[in-house]
């Protein structure tokens, strides 16, 4: 009871949850769960034999946040900056530290500009952007999608409804946008 | 190869891409076998990551065969049957040398707050993932092990994050004997750091979350006390019910960035992105923990501030303990539960999909259906 001193009885006996539950107490010794204590490491070494690793070539810029001292040994080679997002990106990394919000807000905007330039650009390829298959909603269809959510009080339900409204309402508008832009050009010509 | 790329917010599909090459001498190819979906992909997959570039191939959680290694790797030849631990660290940095392998420094040019992640964005190091037939593994004589010969493939991909993480969330709550658990969010970390709380002792084992077939499997595998939240009409008061009114002993975070329950939190952090995450969780753990007791936190958040109810935290006089599981610390002793039967990490998968239908994946795992808990994406090379 909390207003006295006594710590409330168990629930369980030890002989009791030994019965129902495997392996229950194997890990009742802090020293028998691993990392424990912190900061110490594996007496027989992890594998590194280097103090200080081999250098990746760096073959083209790559940015780094400016709290390191130096492009570090090893490093991601994935999808490099390019584009006007590119350009924010790179803003991002040379001007603000990670302590600063407008760092991380500014990566965030250029992941919404790297995605419109995506689609873009996938327009001038053989294989453009697929609203219905890439957001695998057919699955809808194949899993059970209002099954899985009617009459379960899931919490999540009505969050589930803007989803569509963020995937899908850029397209709409662009596409308002468009129709509106192609139907003002051709009341100017007539 | 065939990749698993994303497109944008709630977008991705499988694409044609170069194999990847040895760019380090320590760098090791990894054809894939076996990778996994996890619930912080789908942070990705949102658009709530800073800097997850188009492109970029997902996956963290993969098992697979060497294919190829770099002029300095000693410990691994090709063939070798491995399993990769989600962190890429390099072994030797000041805080690889103390053990905190999830918090590497040498890895990372993005970003020194995050150590570096397997298709995680660039804010972890801009590495592309294992939901591909191929992967580069840096520092491959530190990060890789052997898959043990007696261990099944299913049980092997979840130890490289899921399982290992929920096992250190407990550790992180430093349950003594007979202490009131609480974990928040009964995806596959909560339902192992569930799970693992008993085998560290813990008296009483309860497991919040709103989805029913979640809370089923929380109580048949992790034999947790369960409680739907939107069952209450204030979830903390029916803690303090619940456990004499002094709230549990231990409080562990186990839902993270998207936590639903408050329709405000969840519009500004998961649609608007104004928070690093919503901290409904954090906070139901904050307030439903005893004063003096310990909130251990394993959700994944982005870097960005959350409006975390820190005041009530100081006035509890509370612990809190949180980072991401350094993996290939709790393998030694995770290998040994496995094997004496205490941990079965394979009983919580529920779907298995091939690499050509990840899209479908993604989209079912996001929004819960059809009973998803776990699904496991095979790559079809080999
Ligand atoms: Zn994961
Ligand atoms: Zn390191």
């Amino acid at each position: 009871m909390a207003y006295t001193r006594e710590k409330p009885s168990p629930i369980e006996s030890r002989d009791q949850l030994r019965a129902r539950i495997p392996g229950w107490g194997v890990d009742l010794d802090p020293q028998d769960r691993p990392s424990v204590p912190k900061l110490r490491s594996e007496p027989d070494g992890n594998g590194a034999h280097w103090d200080f690793p081999e250098r990746q070539l760096e073959h083209r810029p790559r940015e780094r946040s400016v709290e390191h001292a130096f492009l570090t040994p090893v490093f991601g080679t994935t999808c490099p900056a390019r584009g006007v997002s590119g350009l924010m990106r790179k803003a991002a990394y040379r001007r603000y530290s990670e302590g600063r919000a407008a760092h991380w807000l500014l990566l965030l905007a250029a992941d919404r500009v790297d995605a419109w330039e995506s689609h873009v650009r996938s327009f001038l390829t053989l294989r453009p952007d697929n609203p219905i298959t890439e957001t695998g909603v057919l699955s809808e269809f194949s899993h059970h999608g209002i099954a899985s959510r009617i009459g379960k009080r899931r919490a999540d339900v009505g969050h589930q409804l803007l989803d569509p409204l963020i995937v899908a309402g850029p397209w709409v508008v662009a596409c308002g946008v468009a129709y509106s832009a192609i139907r003002s050009i051709a009341g100017r010509r007539r | 190869m065939r990749a698993m790329v994303y497109r944008g917010p709630y977008k991705i599909r499988v694409e044609e891409k170069d194999v990847p090459r040895i760019e380090h001498p320590n760098d090791a190819i990894v054809r894939v076998t076996l990778a996994a979906i996890c619930g912080s992909d789908l942070h990705l997959y949102h658009g709530m990551m800073p800097d997850t570039r188009v492109g970029t191939t997902f996956g963290h959680e993969f098992i697979g065969v060497v294919e190829e290694v770099g002029p300095s790797v000693r410990n691994l030849e090709r063939g070798d049957r491995v399993m990769v631990p989600f962190n890429i660290f390099c072994g030797s940095c000041w805080f690889c040398a103390r053990g905190l392998y999830s918090n590497c420094h040498n890895v990372n040019p993005n970003a020194t707050a995050v150590g570096a992640i397997y298709g995680y964005s660039h804010t972890c190091g801009g590495y592309d993932g294992g939901q591909s037939e191929f992967v580069r593994v840096p520092f491959a004589d530190v990060g890789p092990s052997r898959i043990p010969d007696w261990m099944d493939d299913e049980d092997a991909v979840l130890l490289t994050d899921a399982l290992a993480t929920g096992y250190f969330g407990a550790q992180l709550g430093d349950i003594v004997e007979g202490d009131v658990v609480v974990v928040f969010g009964a995806g596959p970390v909560g339902l192992y750091a569930a799970k693992s709380a008993w085998l560290m002792g813990a008296g009483r084992v309860i497991v919040i979350d709103h989805l029913e077939y979640r809370l089923e499997k929380a109580r048949t595998f992790a034999h947790a006390e369960t409680y739907n939240f939107t069952e209450y009409d204030d979830i903390v008061v029916h803690m303090k019910r619940i456990t004499d009114h002094l709230g549990a002993d231990v409080a562990i975070d186990a839902a993270g960035a998207e936590a639903d329950g408050n329709f405000l939190q969840h519009v500004t952090s998961a649609k608007l992105k104004l928070q690093g995450g919503s901290p409904v969780a954090l906070n139901w753990a904050i307030d439903s923990v005893r004063k003096g007791g310990t909130v251990s936190v394993m959700g994944a958040y982005g870097p960005m501030f959350s409006a975390v109810k820190f005041g009530d935290a100081l006035n509890k006089g509370l612990t809190l303990r949180m980072n991401q599981c350094p993996v290939k610390r709790q393998w030694p002793r995770l290998f040994e539960h496995v094997r004496n039967g205490y941990l079965k990490p394979s009983d919580i998968v529920t779907h298995r999909v091939p690499l050509e239908h990840i899209g479908e994946a993604y989209h079912i795992f996001s929004a819960k259906l059809d009973g998803c808990i776990k699904p496991l994406v095979v790559p079809s090379a080999g």
